[in-house]
């Protein structure tokens, strides 16, 4: 709760700074003129904030990859926060925003404090989370403290120090894209090498070592670009938030996908998107702090993914599952119909809704509507006031009523469930039985041909057979 | 507790004490397993069945001792150890196929830099083949079940063609089906001349599935041919008092008789 009052804290006196930054420049174009600015890319600052932007999102979404499925999400979180009394050391060195300097301060202050996370676990009985919020929290308040000091500071240029808390991307020189190029390059050179390795030890450390792989130096390997990638994104999208840019496009990839490759390799595509519509946003609302417009950007995507994802999607499930009860209803209407026909012994052809309502204890206007479900599925066809099976349905039918059955009279004989017991679970059973399951279930029962209430079980031939009959006997 | 045979001994343990916390796990254990041998190492929960493997492998610090494979230090001979870890160690949620995970098994003889290629895939598919599970080659780890699960990682054992095997409770949470199709698998190994260090948990099957039994709590109780060690004066003494499995030891060696 503190932390969020501080990070509000932070971004109101963020937004104040930003707003006398904006007034100095303000621009007589309106925001087309400003879309338009930013698309041609012609302004050179326009060029650094958009390359920067993709930069980020390709590093931080690739390793964020790994963070995701290693479950170290706390421990990207922390190392992003511990960056920032690296980045205003890095400044005080010679009082001026030198890349390198910045660079390796910050990578210094991240590694130090996981490191520190690691002793607090070994040597004390507090457990990893108790030790990640240890260090987050007190290595960002250190460096709070020493990035308000150096904005008092009477000499040296101190301006941008402040744009590491919350990123700007129009803060992005010639000097920060080419060591965001160098560390790019070295990451995605570093993953494609040790792809194998990556894997095997991200999902079974263990094996990796009995293996003999060198496991600790890949883990440390991984750490070390980790923090690297949290420095090279601090410009644009600050310490405050760049962990999002680590979790958020890697979460929405893995929602997506099943093969580690293909989830890096979205969640880089996310990551750039993320990241070029965050610059795009701040520069149209004339420098607005990017990280927070770039994690807006990457929820928006996790939403997307989170929604509309074809497999583990919110929609796509409410779709199958509303799919499946669909096609259950068709299918216990197909064996209400089976019913009927059999009640008269399968003398004379179709069945009248009165019937099938009879049968279902319903009103003729429900039975009314299920044959017409059926009739758009082509399972029957509907005349007034009639119910044709058309072969496949009267197949379907079969089918549905063998697998009820089978399986009854799989649970009275061989788990001795009473007979009374047995007909709910079948219910559900039969829509769900596979082919070679009730061929299975045939052979243990010996073929049986009586259900436990007396009924006839209809076998494979009967089936194909009254799919062919019915067919004959079908009204044209 | 020499190798003075011809032949040296597949694993020897000298003096291996290992601790998690300052508690010791395993004091003073000696072992010399011969090879070929299909081994059950039995033991009460806590009796550092899995910890003895995952020291032999080097998955652990020790406090004393020495661990020789082959008469080597382990780490000039880890291509001829393969090991089948406890299901429950990984996430199986994690984004790869039953195929991704046979390879790993291929990756300690790849080494670093190089990458599997079509011979370690074909190798790949002759061991998912071999476990009944080449049909979900590319299938979704995470979509199969406990005993698919177990399928595939005997198949990455296998994949890594060991001559010395350390499994985890390969037997744990399987159907039956699964489990008479691993036994079958680790018999065929063991008529290849493969030595294999299983840690089992359920004892009427014990004494039918191994050639040879260590009898674990914290050192070694007994450790010879299952028919010498089967017995109930030394399972007691491995057990302890505990009085369940007590009576299951009874009913387990009066089933002998």
């Amino acid at each position: 709760m503190t932390k969020i009052a501080a990070i509000t804290f932070l971004f109101l006196a963020g937004a104040a700074g930003l707003h006398a930054a904006r007034v100095s420049d303000v621009s007589s174009t309106d925001w087309t003129g400003q879309a338009a600015r930013f698309l041609s890319l012609r302004d050179p600052a326009v060029r650094y904030a958009a390359g920067g932007a993709v930069l980020m999102g390709v590093c931080c979404g690739v390793l964020g990859g790994f963070v995701v499925v290693r479950k170290m999400a706390l421990m990207g979180d922390t190392l992003s926060h511990a960056v920032l009394p690296g980045v205003a050391l890095g400044f005080l060195w010679n009082l001026s925003k030198d890349p390198v300097a910045v660079f390796i301060g910050a990578t210094a202050a991240g590694l130090l404090g996981t490191s520190l996370v690691r002793a607090i676990t070994h040597t004390t009985r507090l457990k990893e989370d108790a030790a990640l919020g240890l260090v987050l929290a007190s290595f960002f308040a250190l460096g709070a403290c020493l990035v308000t000091m150096i904005q008092r500071l009477p000499t040296g240029n101190k301006s941008g120090v402040d744009k590491f808390l919350f990123g700007q991307a129009a803060a992005i020189t010639a000097g920060d894209i080419g060591l965001m190029l160098a560390v790019t390059a070295l990451v995605l050179g570093l993953v494609f090498l040790f792809y194998k390795e990556l894997l095997v030890v991200s999902f079974d450390g263990g094996f990796a070592r009995a293996s003999g792989l060198p496991v600790v130096w890949l883990d440390r390997g991984l750490m070390l670009l980790l923090a690297f990638s949290v420095v090279i994104a601090l410009q644009a999208v600050g310490a405050v938030l760049v962990s999002a840019m680590l979790i958020t496009p890697a979460a929405a990839a893995y929602l997506l996908t099943d093969r580690l490759h293909r989830l890096l390799a979205l969640a880089a595509a996310f990551g750039v998107a993320a990241g070029v519509v965050g610059a795009f946003f701040s520069f149209l609302g004339h420098n607005l702090p990017t990280g927070p417009l770039m994690v807006i950007g990457a929820s928006t995507v996790f939403t997307g993914a989170f929604l509309l994802g074809p497999r583990h999607g919110v929609i796509a499930r409410w779709w199958r599952r509303r799919d499946r009860a669909a096609r259950t209803r068709r299918e216990n209407t197909l064996k209400s119909l089976y019913r009927v026909c059999e009640e008269r012994e399968f003398a004379g052809e179709g069945v009248s809704l009165t019937e099938l309502a009879r049968l279902r204890r319903e009103t003729i206007e429900d039975a009314q509507r299920l044959g017409d479900e059926l009739a758009r599925h082509g399972l029957a066809t509907r005349t007034d006031g009639m119910i044709y099976f058309t072969p496949s349905g009267r197949q379907r039918a079969a089918e549905i009523v063998r697998n009820h059955r089978l399986w009854e009279l799989y649970l009275t004989n061989s788990a001795n469930i009473a007979a009374d017991h047995v007909h709910e679970d079948a219910e559900k059973i039969e829509h769900v039985l596979g082919e070679e399951v009730v061929r299975e279930l045939e052979r243990r029962l010996n073929y049986a041909e009586r259900d436990p209430h007396g009924r006839h079980i209809p076998s494979v031939a009967d089936i194909h057979r009254s799919a062919g009959l019915s067919g004959e006997a079908r009204p044209r | 507790m020499s190798a003075t045979s011809p032949d040296p001994a597949a694993l020897e343990i000298h003096d291996l004490t290992v601790s998690y916390h300052r508690k010791p796990v395993l004091w003073g254990v000696d072992l010399a397993v011969p090879r070929g041998r299909l081994i059950g190492i039995v033991g009460p929960n806590g009796a550092g069945k899995s910890t003895l493997i995952k020291a032999c492998m080097g998955l652990l610090p020790l406090n004393s001792g020495w661990v020789k494979v082959f008469d080597r230090p382990l780490p000039e001979v880890v291509t001829r150890v393969g090991y089948v870890p406890q299901r429950e160690s990984v996430d199986w949620d994690f984004p790869v196929n039953v195929m991704d995970v046979v390879l790993m098994g291929r990756y300690g003889r790849l080494g670093l830099l190089r990458r599997p290629g079509a011979k370690d895939r074909e190798a790949a598919r002759a061991c998912l083949d071999k476990v009944g599970m080449l049909p979900f080659a590319n299938r979704q780890i995470a979509n199969l079940s406990g005993g698919q699960q177990q399928r595939v990682f005997l198949a990455r054992a296998l994949a890594q063609e060991a001559d010395l095997y350390f499994m985890d409770e390969p037997f744990a949470g399987v159907d039956a089906a699964t489990e008479s199709a691993i036994i079958a698998v680790l018999r065929e190994l063991r008529d290849m001349g493969k030595t294999l260090l299983v840690v089992h948990h359920d004892l009427p099957t014990a004494r039918s599935y191994f050639d040879m039994l260590l009898l674990l709590n914290m050192n070694v109780v007994a450790f010879g041919p299952t028919a010498e060690v089967f017995t109930s004066e030394l399972l007691q003494k491995t057990y302890g008092g505990r009085l369940t499995i007590l009576s299951e030891v009874a009913q387990a060696v009066g089933a002998q008789e």
